[in-house]
């Protein structure tokens, strides 16, 4: 009937091609606790000394490399609690009534990460407030240590009164603190609210402190104190916050100009730029001359097709093999038809989590943000810079900046002669999209209804090759990626819309007879909740 | 550095160097600095890397350590030991009197001593393309900083200071036991007048120690190391280079361990002479998977930690152990793209050039559609980097990578690395002491085919085939 009929061997390469994630992020500590505790980050500064930048960048950027982070902004709970902002005088330190409902504040945000980090699965949390108090401190580390977590400060300090006023201009005057007030009344009272904290700041010491985790940034990174680095994660993340910095810059990102493959329809391969390829590498070229950018680095992939973009615009540029484009590995050169025909499963699978999916033999979303993350540092210590890479690199560089999710990633939309360009500004990211004008073919393939799955399984015995590989397989890593739900619903609700019924209850059985007996429940529960829909 | 093109009007076609396979404007031109990298070229001045501190505050381990790892990520750097140019203008050491600071003539001697490892530094830079130089000295005194500060001025090298700051005395007097005693210096003594001249050898230069001051030198680039690592201060690094140091001096540490480096058991490609795939253990490789299991029970590390790539054979391998083990998509074995799954005899059959090329050089060749060792080192930075981290690791891995891996630990050059012997069914204990690494090679008793191939003696793209098949090892 067309479809290619799977034999047990075949089944089996595909599901030990995709393994779990190996996780890089934790090192068991020795006395602590014995499973991988989760991370407490707490920042430490006078108001208007970058907490919250560095809090969301440093969110946005262990979410990216896949280290679930969540950031906790007290004074969103003092803007909750509230409601209305008057004055500078809340912040004052003899205001027993405002110094109480911080308390509180503070209180309800360390509760809400105890949820996230004990209950919901997170494993880092980003405490974004003043801490500026050696008390405040204490009480933070004795949470952490009643809850099993890690604790990691990160201070900022910062005398330049020009970068303390740039900040208060870039991101305070638009808080909804001071909406209702004109620019000087905004900054007066910011300022008076800075001195509030001023006389009761304790700066972490070297002495007092040095039992503590933590990294003094002082000066916005010129120079910075580490103390105590205990494990992995906090390890890259001082490694981050000695990279980043806040000078003015851009980011431009663009595909390569329309390639042969392109037009024919293909993915992957090493093919050179169409005649409207070119034509868009001129234009680029315009374009870049008339931005006028200061001191522009220009990189590529190591694909010709990037690099005869490149050539085009007459200046230095540096090849980076990590800007590569996704290892489609047997699908290589294949037309999105010809995958369908030869490889319906993968096909199907791909549909289902496209972020995690991996090619026979190539690769997946996953495995290119951790062969980018060295690229998304270096972008980091760079200023203005032009990165000519390919759909899907440029896809997940741009869920790095505009900090979209892995389920989004994959699908963003990345088309070819266009150029991103990317300004940060306050806490994010400005995005300029600049199309230059000339024709071609469009990459883009959008998410698809679930429909591909069950129809493949529909039109094949796939169920009874899963019973067989299920039962056989001798691997551990299998049962964790097939007890998902959906997965295992999809099969079960196939094999009852057709002539399989007898057979999915004899797998079942099987399986539930291999399994260790805490997910034999499990199983049967999904099993059940399966079959409710019939 | 990066490749600068005249700008002209018409597209000139790229061709793909047949080695490297990198796509290159014109075949003649410079490829030196374009590789596959992970470290961008965007800076060109030469960087010194100086050293400061105290004697015994494990300078020249850093200084070694930190040579090793730019070298193997490709950054040519070569180290420079005043000590060693001292112990050749003066011969025979007698005792700490030479370090006192009124003792004149020694002090000429070990100035001209600095000033010749300077103007060796400038010829390293000039004449021989290095791109990191390591200065290990004392430099305790300001003054001699400033000498260095104004020569690097001169001549364009951006400087960037290493302190090594320790007051532990037994840290101190480990580090003494474990490098001192061995030291040229100390050959004809016993160990406790070593002892006791190195002490007051220290003592000479405590007087006039002026460390770097985070006031009066705050716009010097530098690190300070506290007690080992427990604490750092990092002030105003420069550039890509300066960032990678710190993040590496902050990642290393001395408590002892073992790493361990094994491939996985024999497979069943193994068994047919064929190259890369993902197959699955022979029943000889799974025997040795069990007895690798006893052996790591034999050794009894404390809390070993296990890894092994994506590949079916390391993991059914790590399977036999019976312990937590985690995956590395890192380690997975180099990809052999077009030749993936063949036999050498097929190679040189279908691809009798790139066959060729390879063995011309074997490191920076890449296969088509495939991987190169240089692309390997890359991909395994982070592996190294946590590897340093760590404490007692078995790493279950593959031979290119295992290449890789043993190159980096035992300080082998690019050209050495394709050809480092790493047979199956044999693990290698690596212990570092020291300055270096001590290798301990255990085979566990199960037979296996020998998977190394030599370099032929002729690798010319002309030569026939009975000579390219050579030194193929015996197979199915």
């Amino acid at each position: 009937c067309g479809y290619h009929v799977w034999n047990f061997s075949e089944v089996q390469i595909l599901i030990t091609s995709r393994p779990r994630r190996p996780k890089l992020t934790f090192v068991v500590p020795q006395h602590l606790c014995m499973t991988n505790c989760p991370t407490l980050i707490v920042t430490v500064g006078l108001p208007a000394r970058g907490k919250t930048y560095i809090s969301k960048k440093l969110t946005r950027y262990l979410n990216w490399i896949g280290v679930p982070t969540k950031e906790f902004n007290v004074g969103q709970y003092r803007r909750e609690c509230l409601k209305i902002y008057k004055s500078f005088e809340f912040f004052r330190p003899d205001n027993e009534e405002g110094l109480k409902i911080r308390r509180q504040c503070a209180l309800a945000a360390l509760n809400d990460v105890r949820q996230y980090l004990s209950v919901e699965g997170g494993q880092v949390a980003v405490f974004d407030a003043t801490n500026t108090t050696r008390e405040r401190r204490g009480t933070i580390v004795k949470f952490a240590e009643q809850n099993d977590f890690k604790v990691f400060f990160v201070e900022s300090v910062c005398e330049d009164p020009d970068v303390i006023a740039q900040n208060i201009v870039q991101v305070k005057l638009g808080s909804p603190d001071y909406i209702h007030c004109n620019t000087e009344e905004a900054i007066e009272d910011f300022m008076k609210r800075i001195k509030c904290y001023e006389s009761s700041y304790q700066p972490l010491d070297e002495a007092l402190d040095r039992d503590l985790s933590y990294i003094t940034i002082m000066d916005v990174g010129r120079r910075y104190l580490v103390n105590r680095v205990l494990d992995h994660i906090q390890s890259r993340i001082v490694y981050y916050l000695m990279n980043i910095h806040i000078t003015p810059r851009s980011i431009y990102l663009c595909r390569h100009g329309e390639s042969d493959l392109n037009i024919k329809g293909r993915i992957g391969g090493d093919s050179g730029l169409s005649a409207r390829g070119k034509e868009f590498a001129r234009s680029l070229m315009k374009f870049i001359q008339e931005q006028n950018i200061k001191d522009l680095k220009v990189c590529t992939s190591q694909m010709k097709r990037t690099i005869q973009t490149a050539e085009c615009l007459g200046v230095p540029y540096e090849q980076w093999k990590p800007l590569n484009e996704i290892d489609a590995g047997v699908c290589e050169e294949m037309m999105y038809e010809e995958i369908q025909e030869h490889y319906p499963l993968e096909f199907a699978l791909r549909d289902q989590d496209k972020y995690r999916y991996r090619y026979p033999k190539g690769e997946s979303y996953e495995d290119l943000v951790q062969r980018l993350e060295p690229v998304i540092m270096e972008l980091e210590r760079q200023e203005n810079v032009l990165v000519i890479c390919h759909q899907a690199v440029m896809r997940c560089l741009l869920a790095y900046f505009l900090d979209k999710s892995a389920d989004e990633l994959p699908y963003l939309k990345c088309p070819l002669h266009t150029v991103l360009k990317l300004t940060p500004m306050a806490y994010g990211c400005k995005v300029e999209s600049v199309c230059l004008s000339v024709d071609a073919v469009n990459t883009h393939r959008d998410r698809p209804e679930k429909t591909h799955m069950l129809n493949y399984l529909i039109k094949c015995n796939f169920f009874s090759c899963f019973y067989f590989t299920c039962c056989k397989h001798k691997y551990s890593n299998w049962k964790k990626r097939f007890s998902s739900v959906t997965f295992f619903s999809c099969f079960v609700k196939d094999a009852l819309t057709c002539s399989h019924s007898h057979n999915i209850f004899q797998c079942f059985e099987s399986v539930l007879r291999d399994s260790p007996g805490a997910q034999k429940k499990k199983y049967f529960v999904e099993f059940v909740g399966s079959t409710k829909i019939f | 550095m990066a490749l600068t093109v005249n700008t002209s009007s018409e597209q000139k076609t790229l061709t793909q160097a047949p080695l490297l396979k990198i796509w290159v404007p014109w075949m003649g031109c410079n490829l030196n600095r374009r590789r596959g990298s992970a470290v961008p070229q965007f800076c060109n001045s030469p960087t010194m890397i100086v050293m400061v501190g105290l004697p015994a505050r494990g300078k020249t381990y850093i200084s070694k350590k930190l040579t090793h790892y730019l070298n193997w990520i490709g950054v040519p750097t070569k180290m420079f030991n005043v000590g060693q140019y001292r112990r050749e203008a003066v011969k025979i050491y007698k005792n700490f009197e030479f370090f006192k600071p009124d003792n004149e003539d020694a002090m000429r001697i070990r100035k001209a001593c600095a000033a010749a490892a300077l103007k060796d530094v400038a010829a390293y830079f000039a004449k021989e393309h290095g791109q990191v130089a390591v200065f290990d000295a004392t430099n305790t005194t300001r003054e001699r900083r400033a000498v260095i500060l104004s020569v690097a001025k001169e001549k364009g090298y951006k400087v960037f200071f290493v302190e090594s700051i320790c007051d532990d005395p037994e840290i101190i007097a480990e580090n003494i036991k474990q490098v001192k005693f061995g030291s040229p210096d100390y050959v004809d003594r016993d160990i406790d007048e070593a002892m006791e001249d190195f002490v007051q050898r220290i003592e000479c230069y405590k007087a006039s120690y002026m460390s770097i001051d985070d006031e009066r030198d705050r716009r010097l680039s530098y690190i300070k190391i506290f007690d080992v690592g427990s604490r750092y201060v990092v002030n105003r690094v420069q550039d890509h280079i300066q960032s990678r140091i710190v993040y590496y001096l902050m990642n290393i540490h001395v408590t002892p361990r073992s790493i361990y480096l094994s491939r996985h058991g024999e497979s069943e490609l193994n068994l047919l002479g064929r190259i890369g795939g993902d197959s699955g253990l022979s029943p000889r490789g799974q025997k040795y998977a069990n007895t690798l299991a006893t052996f790591i029970k034999s050794q009894t590390i404390k809390d070993l930690k296990v890894w092994t790539s994506h590949m079916k054979r390391t993991v059914q391998t790590a399977e036999a152990l019976g312990v937590q083990y985690e995956q590395w998509k890192a380690l997975n074995e180099i990809d052999a793209g077009v030749c993936e799954e063949l036999t050498y005899e097929e190679i040189q059959e279908n691809f009798p050039d790139e066959f060729a090329l390879r063995d011309q050089d074997k490191y920076r060749y890449r296969y088509p559609k495939g991987e190169s060792y240089e692309d390997l080192v890359h991909r395994l930075e982070p592996v190294i980097m946590e590897l340093e981290r760590q404490e007692n690791v078995l790493v279950i891995c593959h031979q290119a990578i295992m290449r890789c891996l043993l190159a980096y630990f035992l300080d082998k050059p690019a050209d050495e690395l394709p050809y480092l012997r790493c047979p199956l069914h044999t693990v290698l204990k690596l212990t570092p002491i020291a300055y270096g690494c001590k290798v301990e090679s255990f085979f566990l008793n199960i037979e296996a085919v020998n998977t190394h191939r030599e370099r032929p003696l002729n690798v010319n793209i002309n030569r026939n085939p009975e000579e390219a098949l050579l030194t193929v090892p015996d197979h199915i």
